[in-house]
Parts: structure tokens; C-alpha cells; sequence
């Protein structure tokens, strides 16, 4: 039971640290409304409050001290300035390293735990009492014992009598106590004799309604102790008189008056036998006069009057939150795949129709087509549900960016943008890594060094800008930084030094910026410890690539690089157009589709010895026979004739030939990951109305593998350079 | 009759945490996600006996006792308050507003339940 509670635990945190994260910016950028501090008081205090019921003491001990930092800003006694902000930001940092320490068992960096203690410390005041928490209850065997629950304390105890003489203050009727229960609760620990002392109740007439006139002698044999017969009145403490005396107290007293004496040495003290008479004078635990009690109320009172909505605000004002329900993954995955199987059965039924010997279907059709558009609205739902902002995702990048900051001594701050753009969970999780990669660069490499910065006229905190947008049926992320830009002369170099291109190679512009995603490329001088792990950029581009994605660099000296990921909306279904190729079904993403064509002799031109080109309005776009470069062979002379004009990322075009388009229709993408290896030009498979396999294409793929539009990019990029 | 408690707290956790315990003890569970939410609820459940944390936005904990005990509502239930702090101060500004008693985070299911029962007189 517990272990579920607890995973709640920890997704709760992750949203704790995400409101504490975008406080601090908030804050960070400016931003001074009480309420954000507030808010992330309570987010820190409820981490602390989950983390001390699963006994994660050093999470506690952190957000403890977290938060009383927070306290003291929050009371006003404390100004959040520049250097404070910082130490915040890391301490946040650090408490979700503690959170991912306590969740996964990993470990923490003992020394910067003790550095950011130690700057938190500064700022907490002398007085701040210890921590007293004590973690109890579920799991480990609870000191519970004592609270008179438990029936059976291990040392065989003795039944004791206690007389206890109790008298409500009025005030205690205020605070919903009622003597009944407590009586109640004493009956449960043993024999119990209640008796009424209404001595004090005056005559009807001179009665006040609002006073408390009654009294009570308790007689109570048990075998419960001492503290277990007090704790039962924890709650009316100064709120009553009350005096408790067992039949082992006159000794114990005694005993203790005994050792008193002994200490000070002082004259003998009044006589032990006092107390055990039992009508010796009530020795309350707690001044039988209740404190500054009457102060207390007008003052919560006006507080309260001069802070009205002060607790209102940002988006957790009522009605802002939308109410939300929880599933594990794995449901709304089987979910999708149901509605992957729907949308092959409705192709199958479809196919099965058309294959009929019936004159009119049209009803059928007609029916068929509502079930078709069930279908897509079901498959849109669906997505629907794992579709995520991408937010927490860009919240944990400023952690990446100030880590990094912090280790290569550069200032650096990431503008996040379109954080709320959807993207599909998996996509966003399967994100995470590269991103991290390109950000450590980015701040590794591509920013410059304060002093450098202020050289080149630049302001000397680098800015790193992190944008997500839909495009579409894709999504886009944009990491853009202001830095040096790709230093290209050291980039050709090392690649020609690690044997990546000739020596006397000519590339372009583009053509060197890719370089850095060739596997074994590393531009730093030095391994540093952030970059140097020995990943690549290469890495980064095959986790893209791994999501059906593309990953892409542009660069300007002296301004700064961004990087370009386009990556699908989900990983589970696709338009797709389906065609033939040499006998064979495929399916070609509609995404790359610029337009299709059946195209004539005549808009065929020949280029070079075996090159082809197409004509389309005046323009020539070079052909790549799908069928040779996958290396198929028709065994029908059909000749491909029909054309699909697609557009790399990169702004190349190319006519795809293929044999025939059938229809345009959503797939459900199957993945080839563990079935076969990585094939160059098919990115993955899926299932046809008629049970076959189709391979889907990876037009990017086929292109870069094809030589015709390698050479008349080549020529293209010539020609735009002359 | 099952006692019914009314929980308020902006802790998943806690809610869960208190969720779990109260059940198994054979109490019925309501719950609240802040004070806003607790003192608009508290007609409807018209539980036996309130559970409230401080620190929740919209209302923090001093204020949905208040308002309990306030003209208004007017309630004479037991209000117990869910702390991680056990600063005097803060007990006996919670006892000024009205609160019957409190009980410490992290809480243990026993002596919450022997709360409850103290300040109740529930059987279960």
C-alpha cells in the first residue's frame, strides 16, 4: 500500500519541484509578487511533509532548511537579492537530486550538500530551533507504543491507579473538545470511575451559560503508563485544570525530590506524603490559566483582515486548476494500441468490400466512411491523452544550463519558449537526453567566456533560447545560443586530422556545420567534464534520428549556432500515402510530400551518365528510383512514372519514382527496433487492410543515399555560391 | 454510522497517506484539496470531525478554522490541525482560532487514529 502511495509521493514532487523551478525564475526574472514566494513555500514544505512520512531524512533535513529561507523572505525579513536567488536556484536544483537520490537510490554529492547546507544556514537566523523530526509511521515499526494503542508494552506492567481531577476552563469548550470522549478514551485503557463534582455550579439564576462550572474525579486502573494516561489530555492542555496522580508517584516523587535535594542541597522540601493524600493542591502540567488566549483570536483575526488575498493568485486561483485523472502509461498504450488494430481493421473491412462481387455497396460505403472518421476521432482522443506540454521538460533544461554555467564559469540564462507546445509523452521523455547534450555544448562550447563576450560588444550573461512550435504535424525545437557561432576552420581541421574528409576537401558552409554530427567528432580542445563524456553530436543525431526525427545546425560567426530538431507529433500513427514500388507496398510520410506528379517523357532530362532529372515549371529537381536505392527489382516492365516531390530539411528537393500511388491513408507505425537492424530508407513498417506488411520510407534517407541528387546538390549549392 | 472526517490538505501524499489510514480504521473519508475547498465542502459533508493542514493556498489552515467556527458556519466539530511544524507559537494560535487539537507530520496511522477517537469518541 505504502509503495504506491509513496510513487504518488514522488509524482507529486516532481510537480513540487516544477512550481518551485518557475517560481524561481519567475523570481529570478523580476518577477516580486508575494504569492510566488508563497507558492513555492508550500510546494518545498509539502515535499518535506511527504519525504518525513517515508523517513527520507536527508530530504527533509534540506527542504527544512529550504524552507525556512523562504520563511524568512516570506515574513519580510529577509531581501531576495541577486546572490540569494542563485543560491536558491541551486539549492532547487539540489532538491531534486535528492528527490531522484531518494527515488532510484542513486547518490548525492555529499560535498556541494554540505556547501549548499552551510550557505543556507547563513541565512537563517541564530534562534531557529533544531529540527525535531522524527520519522514515524508507515514501514518501520512505529514508537507508537507508548500511545496507549498498542495493547502489549514489552516489560510486563503493572496495573497502577490514577485519580485525576479535571476541570474544563470555558475556554476549552471552544475548541470542540468534549469532556465525553476523553472519558471515553480513558474507559478504553481500563476501569474507569467518573464522578461529577457539581459543588460549583451556582443557582439557576446565577447561572452564565457561557461558564464552565463542572468538574470531575477520575479514578482510572490500568496498565497503561503515566505518559499514555497524559496524552489523553494532550489536546486540553491549558484549557483545564488538571492534576493526575498515580500510587506510584508518591515514591517516584520522592525519589526525584530526593535527587533535587541532593543537587542544590537545599532546605528539606515539603513532605512527599502530600502528594499521595490525593487532595494535596491540583499540580496542573500547564498553567491552569489559559496564556494570552483572548489576544490570540483578534489578532489571527486582523491578519487575516489585512492580508485578505494575499493566499489568492497565479494560476492556482479557484476553478484554475482543471481536474485531472491519473493512468499509468501502460493503459492509455494498450488503448492506443486498440485503435491501432481499429484503424488496420478498418482497412481490412474496407478492402473486403471492394473485393465484394455486389453492384452497390454505396450504403456500405457510406458507412464504412462514418466508421473510418469513429475511428480518427477515437485515434485523435487518444493521442490526445499522452499529448504533454513540453514545459517540465524545458524547466529541467535551466537546471542542465546552470549546472553547466556553474562548471565552465560562464554565465549563461535559457529563455524558454513555447513551453506549452503538446507533444507526445513518449517523444518528450526520449527528448531529454539529447537536449541535455546540446544545451552542455552550447553553454560548453558555443557561448563565450564573459571577457570574450564583452570583446565582441555582447552583453556578458550568454542567452540561450529554448522554442518549441508546432509544424505542420511535426513539432520544433530550436536551440539557439548568441555565441561565437561554429568555428569552421577548426572543424574542417580536426576533421581532416581525425580522417573524416580529405585533406583537400571543399566543403560548404552547411557541409562543415554537419560535420559536427560525424560520429567520433569532438571539437573540445580538452575532455572537460561536461562534454567530454565521450558522446558526440553523433549520439544526439541518432537518438533524433531514433525518433523520426532530424536534427539540423546553422550557424553565423560571431552571432551563434542553432540547432534544429523536427520530430513527429506521436510515434504511433501517420498519414501516410501508399504506393507501389516494384511490386512492393510502401507507405511515404505525408509530412515530406510537397506535391505528386505523373510525369511524361519529356519532363525527363538525363544528367550526367546515369542521372536523371525532372522538369517541373522550369525548375529541374533531380529523380531518385526509389526502387534502386532501396536495391529492389521489378520483375514487371512497368517503368516508375509517378513522382513524389519531396523537401529535406535542408531545403533540397527531390523527385521520389515510384510505380503507382493507391491511396492516401493513416498507418499505425510499427517499429523495427529489435526486429531487424537499421535499414538505410525504411524507418519502420506497418500493417495493411490487407494483413501485409508495408515498409514505411524514410525519403530523407533515400535521398542522402542517392548519387544523382548528391551531385545536383553539389551543382545547386555551386551555382548559388558563384 | 461510520464518523465521517473531512481531510484538508494540498499534499496528493499526505491525502493519500491519510486516505489509506482512515479507511482501513473503518472511517468515512473526505478530502479537500485547499481551504477554499474544505470550508465550501464542510455543508455538504457534514463530517464528524475536521482534519486540516496550514500551509495550503486559497486558504490557508488558521483561515478554514475561523471560518468553521465563524458566525457563518458555526461549527462545534472537532477541528484537528496537520502539522510538520510543533512550534508552541503555532499551536496556540491554532487553539486561539478554535482548533481542538493537531497532530505532528509525518503522522503515525495509530496515533492519529487514537486522536481522532480522543476528540471524537468514534468506535471506529
Amino acid at each position: 500500500m505504502s509503495g504506491s502511495i509513496q510513487d504518488t509521493f514522488f509524482e507529486e514532487c516532481e510537480e513540487l519541484l516544477e512550481a518551485t523551478d518557475e517560481g524561481l525564475t519567475a523570481i529570478e526574472g523580476g518577477d516580486h509578487d508575494p504569492e510566488i514566494v508563497n507558492a513555492i513555500f508550500r510546494a518545498v514544505h509539502s515535499i518535506k511533509g511527504g519525504a518525513g512520512a517515508f523517513g527520507l531524512d536527508d530530504l527533509v533535513a534540506f527542504a527544512h532548511r529550504f524552507e525556512t529561507v523562504f520563511d524568512e523572505v516570506r515574513a519580510g525579513r529577509m531581501e531576495l537579492d541577486g546572490k540569494l536567488i542563485q543560491l536558491l536556484l541551486r539549492s532547487s536544483d539540489h532538491l531534486s537530486a535528492l528527490v531522484e537520490a531518494a527515488r532510484d537510490g542513486g547518490q548525492i554529492d555529499e560535498a556541494h550538500h554540505d556547501t549548499l547546507l552551510a550557505a543556507l544556514d547563513e541565512y537563517i537566523p541564530e534562534e531557529e530551533e533544531d529540527l525535531t523530526f522524527e520519522p514515524m509511521g508507515l514501514g518501520a515499526p512505529a514508537p507508537v507504543t507508548d500511545l496507549g494503542i498498542m495493547p502489549a508494552t514489552p516489560a510486563e506492567p503493572q496495573q497502577e491507579t490514577y485519580r485525576i481531577r479535571f476541570r474544563p476552563l470555558k475556554e476549552m469548550y471552544g475548541t470542540g473538545n468534549e469532556p465525553f470522549f476523553l472519558f471515553q478514551a480513558l474507559r478504553d485503557m481500563g476501569d474507569l470511575t467518573v464522578k461529577l463534582d457539581e459543588t460549583e455550579l451556582p443557582g439557576f439564576d446565577a447561572m452564565d451559560m457561557s461558564e464552565s462550572y463542572l468538574a470531575w474525579d477520575i479514578t482510572l486502573v490500568t496498565k497503561d503508563s503515566r505518559s499514555i494516561v497524559e496524552a489523553v489530555f494532550e489536546f486540553v492542555e491549558g484549557l483545564c485544570e488538571l492534576s493526575i496522580e498515580g500510587d506510584g508517584d508518591a515514591e517516584a516523587e520522592a525519589n526525584a525530590l530526593a535527587a533535587l535535594d541532593a543537587m542544590f542541597s537545599a532546605p528539606a522540601a515539603p513532605p512527599a506524603a502530600d502528594a499521595a493524600e490525593g487532595e494535596a493542591p491540583a499540580v496542573p502540567f500547564e498553567p491552569p490559566v489559559p496564556a494570552p488566549e483572548p489576544e490570540a483570536k483578534p489578532a489571527a483575526a486582523e491578519e487575516k483582515a489585512s492580508a485578505p488575498k494575499a493566499e489568492s493568485g497565479m494560476q492556482e486561483q479557484r476553478g484554475g486548476p482543471k481536474p485531472t485523472l491519473r493512468v499509468e502509461l501502460e493503459r492509455v498504450d494498450r488503448l492506443i494500441n486498440a485503435v491501432g488494430e481499429l484503424i488496420i481493421n478498418h482497412s481490412m473491412l474496407a478492402q473486403q468490400i471492394a473485393n465484394l462481387d455486389v453492384s452497390d455497396t454505396r450504403d456500405v460505403e457510406t458507412e464504412l466512411e462514418g466508421f473510418k472518421n469513429l475511428a480518427r476521432d477515437i485515434q485523435e482522443g487518444v493521442m490526445a491523452i499522452r499529448a504533454q506540454p513540453v514545459k517540465p521538460l524545458f524547466q529541467r533544461m535551466a537546471r542542465i544550463v546552470r549546472e553547466a554555467s556553474a562548471a565552465t564559469g560562464k554565465t549563461c540564462k535559457l529563455v524558454n519558449e513555447g513551453e506549452n507546445t503538446e507533444v507526445d509523452k513518449t517523444v518528450i521523455e526520449r527528448l531529454s537526453d539529447p537536449l541535455t547534450h546540446i544545451l552542455r555544448n552550447a553553454v560548453d562550447h558555443g557561448v563565450e567566456k564573459p571577457e570574450d563576450r564583452e570583446a565582441a560588444g555582447k552583453s556578458k550573461v550568454g542567452e540561450i533560447r529554448l522554442s518549441a512550435s508546432h509544424r505542420s504535424g511535426s513539432v520544433c525545437i530550436e536551440i539557439k545560443d548568441d555565441g561565437a557561432g561554429v568555428n569552421r576552420p577548426r572543424v574542417k581541421q580536426i576533421a581532416i586530422e581525425k580522417g573524416l574528409i580529405p585533406e583537400n576537401a571543399e566543403l560548404t558552409d552547411g557541409e562543415i556545420d554537419n560535420l559536427l554530427f560525424a560520429p567520433g567528432f569532438s571539437t573540445a580542445k580538452e575532455v572537460s567534464n561536461l562534454s567530454g563524456r565521450g558522446v558526440g553530436m553523433d549520439v544526439v543525431k541518432n537518438a533524433v534520428t531514433g525518433l523520426g526525427g532530424r536534427i539540423n545546425i546553422s550557424s553565423t560567426p560571431g552571432k551563434g549556432s542553432t540547432f534544429t530538431i523536427i520530430l513527429p507529433l506521436t510515434l504511433a500513427v501517420m498519414d501516410g500515402m501508399v504506393v507501389s514500388v516494384a511490386d512492393q507496398t510502401m507507405v511515404v510520410p505525408i509530412t515530406s510530400i510537397v506535391e505528386t506528379m505523373r510525369g511524361s517523357d519529356d519532363m525527363i532530362n538525363s544528367l550526367g551518365a546515369d542521372g536523371t532529372l525532372l522538369s517541373i515549371r522550369g525548375n529541374f529537381v533531380p529523380i531518385c528510383d526509389v526502387a534502386g536505392s532501396l536495391g529492389l527489382y521489378r520483375e514487371s516492365d512497368r517503368q516508375a512514372g509517378v513522382y513524389l516531390l519531396v523537401e529535406t530539411e535542408t531545403g533540397q528537393r527531390c523527385a521520389l519514382a515510384v510505380d503507382d500511388i493507391h491511396d492516401q491513408r493513416q498507418v499505425v507505425i510499427k517499429s523495427l527496433d529489435g526486429v531487424c537492424g537499421e535499414i538505410a530508407g525504411v524507418a519502420a513498417a506497418t500493417i495493411l487492410g490487407d494483413g501485409k506488411i508495408a515498409m514505411i520510407l524514410d525519403p530523407e534517407s533515400i535521398i542522402a543515399a542517392s548519387p544523382t541528387a548528391a551531385a545536383f546538390d553539389t551543382e545547386r549549392r555551386m551555382s548559388n555560391a558563384s | 454510522m461510520k464518523t465521517k472526517v473531512l481531510a484538508i490538505d494540498d499534499s496528493r501524499t499526505i491525502r493519500n497517506l491519510l486516505a489509506a489510514t482512515l479507511e482501513e480504521a473503518g472511517f468515512e473519508y473526505h478530502c479537500a484539496v485547499d481551504g477554499r475547498e474544505g470550508v465550501d465542502m464542510y455543508p455538504n459533508v457534514d463530517p464528524d470531525v475536521v482534519i486540516t493542514d496550514i500551509n495550503m493556498p486559497n486558504l490557508d489552515g488558521f483561515g478554514v478554522i475561523e471560518e468553521l467556527r465563524g458566525t457563518g458556519i458555526n461549527s462545534k466539530v472537532p477541528i484537528l490541525v496537520l502539522t510538520t511544524e510543533s512550534a508552541p507559537e503555532l499551536k496556540s494560535r491554532a487553539r486561539g482560532a478554535g482548533a481542538t487539537g493537531w497532530i505532528t507530520k509525518p503522522f503515525d496511522d495509530a496515533s492519529l487514529i487514537f486522536a481522532l477517537k480522543r476528540v471524537t469518541g468514534a468506535a471506529a
